[in-house]
């Protein structure tokens, strides 16, 4: 008994104080990246580079990344000579919509928060998810689990993993949709109570990633039940899954 | 053609596939049941391949005792009486090769898919027959693919006898995306991405495996002795991080929080530790072919020196409590035991294996790249009891953080020359080469076969948990229901690596 108390002070109070201050990202994170127009012209050195096409010239000539198709490899950024292609540190990577991960040059960034009132009544306080993994690696699981710990705590906020889906207000999807899991994956979300919610958790699981294109996979989760909150990175860290969870919820916990 | 029976291959090796023996298929199975029965040679790799001059069956068993690969193959038979009966090592293997290719190894005692990937119509994963008990006092408990908590999907049905498993059946398949079909054709820019994510968990011991096949094929190629180092800190970092996960996972299911509580939060450390290193938690990125791809100067060897003997004082103090409990140990011993004997037959491998007392340990039997310097020993403990596996990983923990403190300190002081490596290039056409790592849970193996162009005409895979699922059904019986979790959690197997 005495060791135990002995070494819950010596471990002590580890919660981060992260999402009510920013996050300490690693220095090296790959996050939101920041694209700049004026590419010479015929040069597609990033869209050769991209394992997951990802990024590609639009009509206008300047680059266009799509961060649900991103792996956050660098390999643009490195490929780019004339540094058009810049990954910043910066979180928040999710959107509501699938074109708002869209990255287009001079795009700013805002918190945005639940746009939907409605919604917001609903889990703003309380958000129960079920956890579907389909064809996922075991990262995005993994990282998933990591808010359950007492470095991350989401249940601070109310946001809980629950075992059936009869007591979710949403299911969370990892992996590009195996086709040996599309029916589990049909059964689960039917059995969600409506409204129910969809959120997809990492870029298989918005685009399919670099399973994209197989024919055992169903390019994720975006055409078979259209997600309301997407959420990239391969897999996303911590960090950018809570501040995504938590803006879903509606609720502002900093400013900035 | 070749006089020899086969192909000795260092680790990574490669050879002209002119070298690669074909042996009469009588011969050839005479060959793999004495190497596996009488010489105890493990099956690393068993697996059809369609040659231009025809369908071969190839075979890669790892000599332990010489620290050597062997390579033979035959023609392929449309049936052929199984070599399962005679050594049950390769029971997974000729129900994956039934599967893929339609060959019937007659005689098989449980000839079912493994992945149910045929594409077949009305193919469902899991809908097959199963092993049933009857009588009043029998019943059966199916769980999943959908399993309670944040896991990869997976099916399990139990047969018991009230509380008793007698036997548990595992039907996977759900996590398959294609993966070998998709390495066809390359190397390509989305290979080393396709390896990386296997098993998600184990990414810098597969992009490791990997960097070893093209290495070897590319007789240029070579790694500096600071990217060397650099490798093995991410390997080693990976292993410590999956271990505290899984021994704090396990005190979770004994509800021995304490220990639960610190793990989880330990584990996150280390993993913040590689994204130091490279920005991402599970090291992608960081290993890749000719060394690596984020350097490590001596400030930042000398910051994370200092971060992980923080941890890993923490680590010792989480742990101290878990294994000096009697509760926790209680729950623990003479749960889920699978015999040196049953390990031994059935081919275990990685923590699994060693804790059956097995001295598996790819790192210390086929010793690979920054290894092949050091003189390690495998962490064996004999019970083959959750307790045993628990041991074998707090075990290697320390043996681990000593081996990350090695290559740091060796980085950041001015030792090592800073003499580039040689990223591979090509290559080299119609050759076979073969690669293991030791993941921390266990023996990667891959095997790739180049065509004229140089380019993957077959890449086989094989996850250490192909070799140690049916581990876990044996560890159940006899068991209870309620051990399942912490037998679940002790071998800690990847789905996704099984299913491919």
């Amino acid at each position: 008994m005495l060791k135990a108390l002995l070494a819950r002070m010596r471990q002590g109070y580890r919660t981060k104080p992260f999402p009510y201050e920013p996050p300490q990202m690693p220095e090296r994170f790959a996050g939101l990246p920041e694209l700049a127009a004026g590419c010479a012209e015929g040069c597609a050195a990033c869209a050769d580079a991209c394992p997951t096409e990802a990024i590609r010239r639009a009509a206008d000539g300047s680059p266009e990344l799509d961060l649900g198709r991103c792996l956050f490899c660098r390999r643009c950024e490195r490929a780019c000579a004339s540094g058009h292609v810049a990954f910043t540190r910066q979180h928040d990577l999710a959107a509501f919509t699938r074109e708002g991960l869209v990255r287009r040059p001079g795009m700013g960034y805002s918190h945005v928060l639940q746009p939907d009132d409605g919604i917001r009544r609903l889990i703003g306080r309380s958000l129960k998810i079920r956890q579907v993994s389909a064809g996922g690696c075991a990262a995005c699981e993994l990282d998933v689990n990591v808010l359950n710990t007492l470095a991350w705590d989401m249940g601070r906020f109310g946001i809980q993993m629950v075992a059936s889906p009869r007591h979710a207000d949403c299911i969370l999807v990892t992996g590009p949709v195996s086709r040996n899991m599309l029916l589990a994956l049909r059964k689960t979300w039917d059995a969600v109570p409506r409204p129910g919610f969809v959120i997809a958790c990492g870029t298989c699981a918005i685009s399919g990633g670099i399973y994209a294109g197989s024919p055992q996979v169903c390019d994720g989760v975006t055409d078979i039940l259209k997600p309301d909150l997407y959420v990239p990175g391969c897999p996303p860290h911590p960090a950018v899954l809570l501040e995504a969870l938590i803006r879903f919820m509606g609720r502002r916990l900093r400013n900035d | 053609m070749s006089q020899q029976p086969f192909l000795l291959l260092g680790n990574p090796g490669a050879a002209s596939l002119e070298r690669l023996p074909l042996l009469p298929f009588e011969e050839f199975r005479e060959l793999l049941l004495h190497a596996v029965r009488d010489r105890g040679m493990r099956v690393s790799a068993f697996f059809a391949w369609e040659a231009r001059g025809g369908r071969r069956l190839v075979a890669a068993l790892s000599d332990d005792t010489a620290g050597r690969v062997c390579l033979t193959s035959a023609p392929a038979p449309e049936r052929y009486a199984c070599l399962t009966r005679e050594a049950a090592a390769f029971h997974w293997f000729e129900r994956e090769l039934h599967e893929e290719t339609g060959i019937v190894p007659e005689g098989h005692p449980w000839l079912k898919p493994i992945r149910f990937c045929s594409g077949r119509d009305g193919e469902e994963p899991a809908v097959t027959d199963y092993f049933r008990l009857h009588g009043h006092a029998a019943h059966e408990v199916a769980v999943g693919p959908v399993h309670a908590g944040v896991i990869e999907p997976g099916h399990f049905r139990f047969q018991c006898l009230g509380e008793d498993v007698h036997t548990l059946e595992i039907s996977l398949g759900y996590q398959h995306r294609g993966v070998e079909r998709m390495l066809v054709g390359g190397p390509s820019k989305r290979t080393p991405f396709v390896m990386e994510t296997i098993a998600g968990d184990s990414s810098a011991a597969y992009a490791g495996a990997y960097c070893g096949l093209l290495e070897a094929l590319d007789e240029d190629a070579g790694v500096s002795p600071r990217d060397a180092q650099i490798r093995l800190l991410a390997w080693e970092l990976e292993r410590i991080a999956n271990h505290i996960g899984d021994l704090g996972a396990l005190a979770g299911d004994v509800a021995f929080l304490q220990t639960a509580a610190f793990c989880g939060r330990i584990r996150g450390d280390f993993l913040n530790l590689t994204a130091a290193i490279c920005g991402n938690r599970f090291g992608r990125g960081l290993v890749t072919p000719g060394g690596v791809g984020w350097k490590v100067d001596e400030m930042l060897a000398d910051r994370l020196l200092r971060a992980l003997d923080t941890n890993a004082a923490d680590l010792s103090h989480a742990l101290e409590l878990m294994f000096e409990a009697p509760s926790v140990l209680d729950r623990l011993e003479n749960t889920g035991t699978v015999t040196d004997g049953q390990a031994r037959d059935i081919g275990l491998v990685g923590v699994a294996a060693r804790a059956c007392g097995l001295r598996r340990d790819v790192r210390v039997t086929h010793p690979y790249g920054p290894y092949g310097a050091l003189s390690l020993s495998p962490a064996t403990v004999r019970t083959g009891d959750v307790f045993a596996r628990a041991t074998v990983r707090r075990l290697e923990l320390t043996a681990s953080l000593e081996l990350a403190r090695g290559a740091l300190r060796q980085l950041a002081g001015d030792e090592l020359s800073k003499a580039a490596g040689r990223a591979p290039r090509v290559c080299r056409p119609s050759t076979i080469a073969v690669s293991l790592a030791e993941a921390w849970r266990g023996e990667v193996c891959q095997v790739a076969i180049t065509d004229g162009q140089g380019r993957f005409e077959r890449l086989k895979v094989v996850d250490p948990s192909f070799h140690n699922w049916f581990g876990l059904a044996l560890a159940l019986r006899n068991g209870q229901i309620s051990d399942f979790p912490i037998c679940n959690k002790s071998f800690n197997l990847s789905y996704c690596g099984h299913d491919l």
